[in-house]
């Protein structure tokens, strides 16, 4: 309740300095924001052919794979420019692949500013996992960043050919706009990129804090507990059937959620809604944990020693999957093979290394790297979005409202990031 | 879905047998290594008898079905999109709607047929109303014309009407090409074939080269409306979730 009085105060406060330079998003409740994004009528208009090209590039060509995971290849998108024209890198959030919607948008918006556009996957995301990730054990952000980088040199020999670039961007949003600061940071000592500007969309501060506000999403909303999920997931599609019934020529396609929401809106039961972003973060986490735990045979959820074969049932490694927190993953499989890599890491140095105050100070005097975020976004602690304002200053733009990456494709969010590459 | 099961008789059969064979050779059972040692969160001390898991769905066929979606996603990915491919480039757009809308026009059949067995009046006079319009108006289809004047397709099969009629959904089964699907769905979708081809709207009965030819742009169509790609939701898990979310979604269509 607390944090909701927080975020309403928040809001309330918000929209009062707004009160004579009007946002217009449409959704005000951040949960329902970031589940829904931006409703149709109010995207920016941004080309719908753009010459996307499905790339593959193999980063560990002597990696060792297993029965039920084969390809070696890491798959990317290149969109390319005919003529000579900045290349801006742009990296997933959690668990996403380099083709999930909101890559597809950057990709549009970037190109139709005239730019080359690489997208990469997350280094949370099982194609990464496999093929580019170092450890194998993701959720390190200076780690990740360092595969992120590795990667990015291997890229830039591979199109070096067909793609004329004349300088470097890099930017991601949610845990990818985290990266993309670290990414930057490390291209300092190595000058491969000499990054001219950097973008970070809703990207946490603290990737630990971050976790655990979605873990506790879901085990705070599921009335009952984690045992009781099927009643509370029945539930929902009794409702949800209730509406799809009485809403004609509702298919599922861009507007869906957003139809559903003005029609329930003063109904709309916000426990839920937040229990259904947990819940998808937690597959997110499961798909990431135990796409680690086969790689490194780390006897975590599979037995040790045991190959999955193809046609083997993991129906019930699911349900252990979606059990375990990234808490408890923190707290049983990262913090001790990190401290074994690193002796003297404590789990409280450990939070510190993967949340962005451990380069506030490069982050305070690098004129090239501005933040883009929501006064509500849910992901952020109590307090950690005046850590933008603090460390910004002029160079955080942050929005009203949104949730986390709710108004991406709105407007006004578009031309923002369109303006600062282009200026 | 209904005319993926045409699509299976009249021209993949020697595919999908070759598929089957190759499947019967590698459907294994467990192995269990000599030093494999349990799991910190093992299965026997998370899972338990009493609760119920939304994520399990009837499938007494798991192993079968695991080999035929690995079988989907390799087919899709060395035949069938790189044929989309090739047709999205040699076809422009709006050849490509009218395309989807001809197929659609004429499947409108079986969504009449089914309308009228779970009699729903509203959906049966629609369907009519946008098959006439659409046929005229539409010019035999090429033009989805109700749409625009606000008649909105009832999507409706014989898999709907056993379900509505209370019919469970039996086992579930990934068909060849066609995917996910459940005995009560694949029981509609041979069904709504026998209608369509007793109806035979278009004499395809009489031309075999054009019935093939039917029958595989109506595949090509459909796969290129789909923007479905195997393994892209990067979940190990992706076989349990897409059966969970096939089977939600058919709950749902039914109670429409």
């Amino acid at each position: 309740m607390k944090r909701y009085a927080i975020i309403s105060f928040a809001l309330l406060f918000s929209s009062l300095c707004w009160a004579d330079n009007s946002y217009d998003y449409p959704i005000d409740n951040p949960l329902a924001a970031t589940v829904i994004g931006t409703p149709k009528a109010y995207t920016a208009e941004l080309p719908n052919n753009i010459p996307r090209s499905d790339m593959k590039v193999v980063v560990f060509p002597d990696r060792e794979m297993k029965k039920i995971i084969s390809r070696k290849e890491l798959h990317y998108t290149l969109v390319r420019q005919k003529h000579a024209a900045p290349l801006v890198f742009s990296i997933a959030g959690t668990g996403a692949s380099h083709r999930s919607a909101k890559m597809q948008l950057l990709e549009k918006a970037f190109y139709k500013a005239g730019m080359h556009v690489v997208s990469l996957p997350s280094p949370t995301y099982s194609n990464f996992i496999i093929t580019a990730s170092a450890s194998q054990v993701p959720g390190h952000i200076v780690q990740d960043s360092a595969d992120l980088y590795q990667l990015m040199e291997l890229i830039k020999e591979q199109i070096s050919d067909n793609v004329d670039v004349t300088e470097f961007y890099i930017t991601g949003y949610s845990l990818g706009g985290a990266q993309a600061a670290f990414v930057a940071k490390l291209d300092e000592e190595r000058k491969i990129f000499n990054f001219k500007k950097v973008l970070m969309i809703n990207p946490p501060v603290s990737l630990f804090n971050s976790v655990s506000i979605l873990d506790r999403m879901l085990e705070e909303n599921i009335p009952g507990g984690a045992n009781n999920f099927n009643a509370f997931f029945e539930d929902l599609m009794k409702d949800f059937t209730k509406v799809y019934a009485e809403l004609e020529n509702l298919d599922f396609n861009d507007d869906f959620l957003y139809r559903i929401y003005e029609y329930e809106k003063e109904d709309i039961n916000y426990s839920r809604v937040a229990a259904t972003i947990g819940t998808s973060f937690r597959i997110s986490s499961s798909n990431m944990i135990f796409t680690s735990d086969v790689l490194t045979n780390g006897g975590y959820i599979l037995p040790k020693n045991y190959e999955l074969q193809k046609t083997t049932s993991t129906t019930d490694y699911f349900k252990v999957a979606s059990r375990i927190s990234f808490t408890d993953y923190f707290n049983e499989r990262f913090y001790p093979f990190f401290s074994k890599l690193t002796p003297g890491t404590t789990p409280e140095s450990l939070k510190h290394d993967t949340s962005l105050k451990s380069i506030s100070d490069y982050l305070r005097s690098t004129e090239k790297i501005a933040v883009v975020h929501n006064e509500d976004d849910i992901i952020l602690a109590p307090g950690e979005i005046d850590f933008f304002r603090d460390t910004f200053q002029s160079r955080a733009h942050i929005y009203p409202k949104g949730g986390h990456c709710g108004n991406m494709a709105y407007k006004d969010n578009v031309d923002y990031m369109i303006n600062y590459f282009t200026n | 879905m209904t005319q993926a099961v045409y699509c299976i008789r009249n021209l993949l059969l020697p595919v999908i047998a070759s598929g089957l064979i190759l499947l019967s050779g590698c459907s294994t059972s467990p192995e269990k290594s000599e030093n494999e040692t349990p799991a910190q969160y093992s299965v026997d001390s998370i899972v338990r008898d009493d609760v119920t898991y939304a994520i399990d769905i009837y499938d007494p066929w798991e192993g079968f079905n695991r080999g035929m979606y690995h079988f989907n996603a390799a087919f899709d990915r060395y035949i069938f999109l790189p044929v989309v491919k090739a047709y999205t480039y040699v076809t422009p757009n709006v050849v490509e709607d009218s395309v989807s809308n001809i197929f659609s026009n004429l499947f409108e059949i079986n969504n009449l047929v089914n309308s009228i067995l779970q009699l729903k009046p509203t959906a049966t006079l629609e369907t009519t109303e946008r098959f006439l319009i659409n046929s005229t108006v539409g010019l035999a289809g090429i033009f989805d014309v109700a749409s625009k004047w606000g008649i909105y397709e009832h999507d409706e099969d014989f898999g709907q009407t056993l379900g509505h009629y209370g019919v469970g959904e039996g086992p579930y089964i990934v068909l060849p090409i066609a995917g996910p699907s459940n005995l009560r769905d694949t029981t509609g979708l041979i069904t709504d074939s026998l209608i369509f081809t007793e109806i035979d709207i278009l004499n395809l009965d009489d031309h075999n080269k054009r019935k093939a030819a039917f029958y595989l742009l109506n595949a090509i169509d459909r796969r290129h409306r789909t923007g479905f790609r195997y393994y892209d939701s990067g979940s190990p898990f992706e076989y349990e979730l897409i059966r969970l979310m096939y089977t939600e979604k058919r709950k749902l269509d039914i109670a429409r």
